[in-house]
């Protein structure tokens, strides 16, 4: 019991350093990573790893803190995917210049996203879903059948004359500056009053608006912050793969899998939608190699993962973790009791115990 | 003699049911005026109407010279009208602190939207929000789960969180509602403290008698979506009306019956 109260004790500032010693290692081991495994098949999952986490991110600042669950994320993706290859064509923009199309994607995504949400965000629920599915849609058609999107061959992007064998390299870094950015958005909107606005509207939305919270201008803000980074990053993955397609980039799989992923990390946790992310798409990835898995075989097995999450752990690893933690923390300690005011002030009557029911 | 928030023939429909028909109160600076009625009388949303979360079919709403008929919700708060609900509704995933916060954001508009939560400019709100806290006696929940708070406490953050912004008039909604008597007591005895030392204007909806009369000056009476009688508690007490309107029940059972409707 005495052991167990003295570790309890010690154990927060213990928490403290090992989550900046984790938080140290992991940024060690994401930078040395392409330097280790040089073989571009390795650093290929790595690009494509870090692409989700960003778009994983990205997504759980605007639905993990809201609450309001878009599945139209590659509205955004694929917009800025294609943003980037038609000015590339249009401007004649090559090599290495076309990275200096990000910011232009990124804006894509923003003003794309401003009409999306006002039509989108007037609604809760099922029926945002079932409209951010729409809106999802009309893009996918859109991109099958305007003049200036190449139609159902897509575009290709500009040639890159780099070796084959460190092609990934520069990509890899580029993906996890974005990880960077976008975790450190992520962050400052949960410290920030914004953040706690965000947080307010997905308890109690009319009762936030009740007490002055401009509940349609803050998400907003939130639903352009995630598309601008959504698009940046899916500019991106187009100048990686080299091509875009209506299919691959407005992918109907593209949204379902960052649900999953921060479902399975921890809806509206940042380090539970890093952390998901981790998970599912080197999984996703390794189980397309695989012949026996190969196909539709692999999109049903992340099926079953889904519906395992949402029936035995529905908040995520990382908060079920904290929870578990807390309470090995609090092991030996009086429990925390919740009793009623006991008053300072002197006019009131002396409350001992009790608040209700 | 002007109200500082005032009704006027206010019409709500619902479907058929006719919800408010012409339901009319005055409630006069820096008193503490109570709202009866039978279940169903209207209460809850005049209260809806007042605050914004109803338009009314016909009427007005206002609140000293100026006409708050049909604005939103937070427009209606920022104009000084605060509310609680007959079910509380509180941040049940944001911290104690938070809710305070929320409500007291509003105040000033915001300059830094990434400021954080505890520093600079948030720094007197929380300070302000932890000596509200204390008034209610539950600032050491400060950074618990509002979620986590028992019934009767949910009930006094919810208080809190309305006086953090600090608005003129303050409308509760069963204030005493499904809570022990020693917290009635306390809640009394608060709005009572904020009525005298600070001059704010209260209207509330309560079941319990006892604690209406106790506290109110002023009592309106609504049966069917319309007032019945407006007076102080010694006239509304015994006028035919009222017993009438509570289909003949002696106000004293009344008082033993306050769960009911519940």
């Amino acid at each position: 019991m005495n052991e167990a109260r003295r570790t309890g004790r010690s154990l927060p500032d213990l928490g403290t350093a090992a989550k900046g010693g984790g938080l140290l290692l992991v940024i060690v081991i994401a930078v040395l990573f392409p330097q280790v495994f040089t073989n571009p098949a390795v650093t290929n999952y790595g690009v494509l790893t870090l692409i989700f986490v960003t778009c994983a991110t990205a997504w759980n600042i605007f639905s993990g803190n809201t609450g309001y669950i878009s599945l139209g994320q590659a509205v955004f993706y694929g917009s800025g995917a294609y943003a980037m290859g038609i000015a590339a064509r249009d401007w004649h923009i090559e090599g290495t210049a076309v990275f200096w199309l990000l910011p232009f994607s990124g804006a894509v995504g923003a003003v794309v996203a401003v009409p999306f949400g006002l039509i989108a965000l007037r609604v809760r629920r099922h029926t945002f879903i079932v409209i951010t599915i729409a809106v999802f849609f009309i893009f996918q058609l859109m991109a099958f059948n305007f003049w200036f999107t190449g139609g159902s061959s897509g575009l290709n992007s500009p040639f890159l004359s780099w070796p084959a064998t460190t092609y990934n390299t520069p990509f890899y870094y580029i993906a996890l500056g974005y990880v960077a950015g976008s975790v450190v958005i992520a962050w400052l909107v949960r410290r920030s009053r914004f953040g706690l606005q965000l947080r307010a509207i997905r308890d109690d939305e009319d009762r936030a608006r009740g007490l002055g919270v401009k509940a349609m201008r803050v998400k907003l803000a939130a639903f352009a912050i995630s598309g601008t980074i959504t698009a940046m990053i899916g500019a991106v993955w187009f100048y990686y793969i080299n091509q875009v397609e209506p299919q691959t980039g407005f992918d109907p799989l593209f949204d379902l899998t960052l649900v999953l992923m921060v479902f399975l990390g921890g809806f509206g946790s940042i380090s539970g939608a890093v952390l998901g992310a981790l998970i599912i798409e080197p999984l996703t990835l390794w189980l397309n190699t695989q012949p026996a898995f190969s196909g539709s075989v692999s999109e049903i097995m992340l099926g079953a993962i889904f519906l395992l999450v949402v029936l035995f752990m529905p908040r995520g690893i990382i908060p079920t973790g904290g929870e578990f933690i807390t309470k090995l923390r609090m092991r030996g300690r009086p429990a925390v009791t919740i009793t009623g005011p006991a008053s300072s002030t002197p006019s009131a009557p002396p409350v001992s115990s009790g608040g209700a029911r | 003699m002007t109200a500082l928030l005032r009704t006027e023939g206010i019409m709500k429909a619902y479907g058929g049911v006719q919800a408010l028909n012409g339901a009319a109160i005055a409630v006069e600076e820096g008193t503490v005026a109570g709202l009866i009625g039978p279940n169903g009388s209207g209460k809850t949303t005049l209260f809806n109407v007042i605050t914004g979360y109803e338009r009314p079919d016909a009427g007005h709403v206002w609140f000293g010279n100026w006409q708050i008929t049909g604005l939103a919700p937070d427009k209606v708060f920022a104009a000084g009208i605060g509310r609680t609900f007959q079910l509380t509704r509180i941040f049940p995933r944001l911290t104690v602190i938070e809710n305070m916060l929320i409500a007291a954001q509003s105040k000033d508009r915001p300059k830094n939207l990434l400021a954080w939560p505890g520093r600079d400019a948030w720094t007197h709100h929380r300070r302000h929000a932890m000596d509200l806290l204390a008034f209610l006696g539950i600032e050491r929940h400060a950074d618990v789960l509002a979620g986590s708070l028992s019934y009767g406490q949910r009930k006094l953050l919810e208080l809190a969180y309305v006086l953090v912004a600090d608005p003129a008039v303050i409308l509760l909604d069963e204030p005493a509602g499904g809570v022990n008597p020693t917290l009635i007591n306390l809640i009394g005895d608060r709005i009572r403290q904020l009525n005298t030392d600070k001059g704010k204007t209260f209207l509330l909806v309560e079941h319990n008698m006892e604690f209406v009369m106790g506290l109110c000056s002023t009592i309106t009476v609504l049966e069917s979506g319309a007032t019945v009688v407006s007076g102080p508690p010694d006239i509304v007490r015994t006028d035919k009306r009222v017993l009438d309107a509570y289909l003949g029940a002696d106000l004293d059972e009344e008082t033993a019956g306050n769960e009911e409707g519940r």
